[in-house]
């Protein structure tokens, strides 16, 4: 078949935009782009668009096919002897945004800040850098549940390496049995799982820097403080920003850690995504559950929008 | 940055200043060092100790008596072996689907022009960054009414949601970079889209194919909440070292679990030191770039 084909004579170069071959051109692409564009309106899509009608009716999950309309009800609504029984008028609710939000600040931040000390120690030259280099990589490659177990064992109070220690620092209490003090132990394990992997981005921006705009300064003799300052940072900029935008996303996101160390119900109290869960598949509520997801959903595209708008970042 | 700076800065240069700067330098080393792999160190030594040890005070338990019962009883576990079986399943069939869709899309998207470009590119950026959670009640009705509950095949299909636009994405930005020149001579030669991907395009990106891989199989092992919810005994190895249960409510298996953990950990840990170059660059092109 090929050798056929091998004989005609070849087609036009693309360089010379003949409205034929532009056309011919455009029909390939659509042919390759087709099987990936099926698997995102598959399962990204379409489940979405479900999603977005269950939000809207009472669906149960075992019979989600008998669902009444209900309008926005989910999200408010007072019945008539006075209850409220909407998402929004749900102190649950309101406490998992609140948590969720408090841990991707918190974790964002100090990763940056961690996650640049290390940049900065592994940029320059000394003897063992390759093998900090490859430590990088292990608390990244480690699976979040597993490291949730992990530090779930040294965080215990009986006999866990730190959970001894913090329980004394807390007058007695476990670490994990209350909302407040398991958020800073989650945010230990986040920023302990994810600060490498900031790290890597920012090495990967340090390393992008021309050297000889150091030795300059260098001879200018400016401290190596001010460079950072004046140099390192503004140059930075962009490979901050994506990261920064990349790792929000995924803090806002949080389910595997919180769950896997509280357990279904009170990990609904720190975590959007867990109480979306426990409403949705341990409660049954399908058109409940899925206006909480709504909800999510909204939240992060709205930060996203306010990410790249007002920061001006580009992705390409 | 005048002259006086300088000159003030050159007669600091003296080598006990030198000394204290580089012990500084090594201790902030150690410390990173320390600190990105003691939990994982921890967890290594527990998973070599008798589970009633761990209620000795640290120091009592590190002298304590080394064994391997833990990765015996978790090897002799049909529901662990069964979930790692399941998870190279459902990790290899994930990436094998995005990677050969990922890079007829990327192809298209790196080499041809043609209107709505930029569009398609944002909606895959779109779908990276959705919250898995958004998708899990359309997921889970589709799933079930496709009688897929339960089925590694639902989970393969779930996954694409991540796997997909990070292969898409990565691919392209690597597909770009290839030199035109390969390609028009394919062209010239007659060579249709998809001789040329497969017979010219294929055997250069290579690299790239195999990062991505990678990198999408970890996502893949690594998912909890799609396999949670849409498996109820076909679970994979996440599940199933999250649920690991003792004889009792009240007795968590902890060196089990920790053995479990390791014997997880360890394949991608290798992958990971083997593949250390591709990965960093991997990661990289995939966010910094985009």
């Amino acid at each position: 078949m090929t050798s056929t084909n091998l004989q005609k004579p070849p087609p036009k170069p693309i360089k010379t935009r003949r409205g034929g071959v532009q056309s011919i051109r455009t029909r390939q692409a659509i042919y390759l782009l087709l099987p990936t564009l099926i698997a995102i309106v598959l399962v990204a899509g379409y489940p979405l668009f479900i999603t977005f009608y269950y939000s809207l009716t009472d669906a149960s999950i075992s019979s989600p096919d008998k669902a009444t309309f209900l309008g926005l009800g989910n999200f408010w609504f007072t019945t008539d002897e006075g209850n409220a029984i909407g998402i929004l008028q749900d102190p649950k609710w309101w406490s998992s945004v609140k948590y969720t939000v408090g841990f991707s600040l918190i974790s964002v931040t100090l990763e940056l800040i961690l996650g640049m000390i290390i940049a900065l120690v592994v940029s320059s030259t000394f003897k063992g850098r390759g093998f900090l280099r490859t430590a990088m990589l292990i608390p990244w490659a480690i699976p979040t549940v597993v490291s949730a177990q992990m530090w779930k064992f040294m965080y215990d109070s009986e006999f866990g390496l730190l959970g001894r220690t913090l329980k004394t620092m807390l007058n007695g209490d476990a670490i994990l049995a209350d909302s407040s003090t398991a958020l800073w132990a989650m945010i230990g394990v986040d920023v302990w799982k994810t600060t490498s992997f900031m790290a890597l981005l920012l090495l990967a921006g340090l390393q992008s820097i021309p050297s000889d705009m150091y030795e300059a300064a260098d001879m200018d003799g400016a401290s190596k403080w001010t460079q950072f300052w004046k140099m390192t940072l503004p140059l930075l900029r962009p490979t901050i920003l994506v990261a920064l935008v990349f790792r929000t996303l995924d803090a806002l996101r949080v389910f595997d850690v919180m769950y896997v160390m509280l357990g279904a119900n009170k990990a609904a109290d720190t975590s959007m995504s867990a109480y979306a869960r426990l409403q949705l598949i341990d409660n049954s509520q399908l058109g409940y559950g899925s206006a909480v997801a709504v909800l999510i959903f909204a939240i992060i595209m709205a930060v996203t929008v306010a990410y790249v708008t007002t920061l001006k970042v580009k992705f390409d | 940055m005048t002259s006086t700076v300088s000159v003030r800065k050159r007669s600091k240069k003296n080598p006990t200043f030198e000394m204290i700067k580089s012990v500084a330098f090594y201790a902030l080393v150690l410390a990173i060092a320390f600190y990105l792999l003691f939990p994982f160190v921890w967890a290594v030594i527990t998973s070599l100790k008798n589970s009633s040890a761990i209620y000795l005070p640290p120091l009592q338990f590190l002298a304590s008596e080394w064994t391997l019962g833990n990765y015996t009883n978790v090897l002799q576990n049909p529901n662990f072996i069964k979930g790692f079986f399941t998870s190279i399943l459902v990790a290899t069939g994930a990436v094998a689907i995005s990677l050969l869709f990922g890079s007829f899309a990327a192809y298209a998207l790196g080499r041809f022009k043609f209107r709505f470009k930029g569009a398609i590119m944002y909606v895959v950026l779109a779908v990276s960054m959705f919250p898995q959670i958004a998708v899990l009640s359309g997921l889970f009705t589709l799933i079930r009414q496709a009688n897929l509950y339960n089925n590694p095949l639902g989970l393969i299909l779930s996954y694409l949601i991540f796997t997909i636009p990070f292969t898409v994405w990565v691919l392209t930005s690597f597909v770009r970079e290839i030199p035109a020149e390969l390609e028009e001579a394919a062209q010239v030669d007659g060579a249709s889209p998809l001789q040329t991907l497969f017979l010219v395009l294929f055997p250069v990106m290579m690299p790239a194919l195999v990062t991505t891989g990678l990198l999408a199989f970890i996502n893949a092992w690594n998912e909890y909440l799609f396999a949670l919810t849409f498996t109820s005994s076909n679970r994979t190895v996440p599940v199933v070292i999250a649920n690991y249960s003792g004889s009792s409510q009240y007795d968590q298996p902890w060196g089990n679990i920790m053995a479990a953990s390791i014997l997880v950990t360890i394949p991608l840990i290798i992958l990971v030191l083997v593949f250390q170059r591709n990965i960093v660059s991997g990661l990289t092109s995939g966010a910094v770039k985009g």
